[in-house]
């Protein structure tokens, strides 16, 4: 009965999200500080990853192959595959719950047991859409994001790919053009938006909803970095079996 | 004026409110004092509009709240203000822009207007230059002060304070209380104070509500709670040694 109310509870915050919007220019301003907050914030730690975790696709998928049958493009071309179709926006996501989502819950939920959303409230304001509203659009940003993700994981891969001496760097060119599909891109951006979205609602949603003091905080960040992960696990596998089978 | 009537309130099992009648005159402070789990809390928040009492009405000039439809109810929350118990303040902003904020939600005043009003409600609270500060750098008085200064600069018809004195120094409390029947006098508003602190009932209770257990135990003012033979009033404000002799100081100066 919990799961249902919660789920219930969850989708009358997103129609409340869209009821009533706040003053625009107080709105844009809010929108500009999530984007800071969120998207850019969020650059340095998805570019450090990304770029590693390519390096890291490359040097095993070279030395998973050891058949002298297999040609060297191989590697650029399973490198692009992994990060294009799934390290870039289903893993990148599953990092950033842990940086987003726990921010977004414990700044909500601090704004919570401070009484700043009793404030809100006490004035008028339709919170839910003053508070979440703007992730959600700063959130809509998030494939830029990915993008960079893309492009860096790969450029990863090439560098540990020609440094490591595992292929040449033509080879590995070859490889990251070879049978290239536009759809994936498409597939790709696709799931980031389903992600986005949930990168931002859930995690509102346990910072909204939440009682108690600041240990509750806590526990709520731990508990939406959870369902926001397993909710991007289970879309992914929904949104993948949908577009690609 | 605020007119309650049979409120009740429960959350689960638990009765909070037990049928709550009273009413808040405009251009009084009144106090709603009682003791820790009295109630006080939901009875604000009730006000408040935050809590959905189950059973009985409450109306602002007339206006019942639960009648309003959600729009309606949201223009009459803009005509209050709230000081919060912990001020409330929101973290992310300067002071002048706390107390601005009201304004920029709810009028569609330009930017210097909305900074005239801002530095006049600053002054009012003797907080002329704390303009750009953050909530963090200011002390628990400063806070207090800031949040009323939030409270009143939309010019609010109703201003509700939920324990404004917790926490603070008697000398920086009594500045507190003076401030706010100051600015009720002024600005002729109708008050509600949640509060535990005797000083404040002496000084600046116009109208004072008992709460026990969820009732309304006792009704008056700072005038007639000296007088009183109500057990659950006299065993709550004389309970120290202090006020014991005070109230006995009053009745022997009255004698």
């Amino acid at each position: 009965m919990t799961y249902l109310h919660n789920i219930g509870t969850y989708f009358l915050m997103i129609k409340e999200m869209f009821r009533k919007p706040t003053k625009w220019s107080v709105m844009k301003s809010l929108i500009f500080k999530d984007v800071d907050d969120l998207i850019m914030g969020s650059l340095g730690i998805v570019a450090f990853i990304s770029f590693f975790v390519g390096g890291v696709v490359t040097i095993q998928t070279a030395l998973n192959i050891s058949n002298p049958l297999i040609p060297k493009y191989l590697v650029g071309f399973a490198t692009r595959q992994s990060v294009i179709l799934e390290f870039a926006p289903t893993f990148i996501s599953i990092i950033m719950a842990g940086k987003v989502g726990s921010f977004i819950t414990s700044s909500i939920g601090t704004m919570r047991v401070t009484e700043q959303i009793d404030a809100l409230e006490v004035m008028g304001i339709n919170t839910i859409n003053y508070l979440v509203f703007p992730k959600f659009v700063a959130m809509m940003l998030y494939p830029f994001v990915i993008s960079i993700a893309m492009f860096l994981g790969i450029l990863g891969g090439m560098a540990a790919c020609i440094y490591g001496g595992f292929s040449t760097l033509e080879d590995y060119i070859t490889g990251v053009q070879m049978d290239f599909i536009p759809f994936h891109i498409t597939y790709a951006f696709i799931k980031t938006f389903v992600f986005a979205f949930l990168l931002a609602t859930i995690p509102s949603y346990y910072g909204y909803y939440m009682k108690g003091g600041a240990l509750e905080v806590g526990k709520a960040s731990t508990t939406s970095f959870v369902w926001t992960s397993v909710m991007i696990i289970l879309l992914n596998y929904i949104l993948t079996q949908l577009m690609l089978s | 004026m605020i007119e309650v009537k049979d409120l009740h309130k429960s959350f689960g099992d638990a009765h909070i409110l037990k049928g709550i009648s009273t009413t808040f005159e405009k251009g009084k402070t009144s106090l709603v004092i009682g003791q820790s789990g009295s109630g006080k809390t939901v009875f604000l928040k009730c006000l408040l509009g935050l809590f959905h009492p189950e059973k009985g009405t409450i109306s602002y000039d007339g206006k019942i709240y639960s009648e309003l439809s959600r729009d309606q109810k949201r223009e009459l929350r803009a005509e209050m203000g709230m000081v919060f118990q912990g001020s409330a303040l929101f973290d992310s902003m300067t002071i002048a822009q706390n107390v601005m904020f009201p304004l920029r939600m709810f009028t569609k005043q330009s930017k210097s207007e909305m900074m005239d009003r801002v530095d006049f409600v600053l002054k009012r609270v003797n907080l002329a230059d704390a303009h750009n500060k953050m909530p963090s750098e200011a002390s628990g008085g400063m806070q207090k002060r800031v949040a009323i200064a939030r409270a009143i600069v939309n010019k609010p018809k109703y201003l509700f304070c939920d324990e404004p004195n917790s926490g603070l120094d008697p000398k920086t409390a009594t500045v507190i209380d003076n401030l706010i029947q100051e600015i009720t006098d002024e600005y002729n508003i109708t008050t509600v104070i949640n509060s535990h602190d005797m000083n404040s009932v002496m000084e600046i209770g116009e109208k004072i509500v008992f709460l026990k257990d969820g009732y309304k135990a006792w009704e008056g003012s700072n005038e007639t709670i000296f007088k009183t033979d109500n057990e659950a009033v006299t065993n709550f404000v004389y309970s120290s040694e202090l006020f014991k002799k005070v109230r006995q100081m009053y009745i022997e100066e009255r004698q």
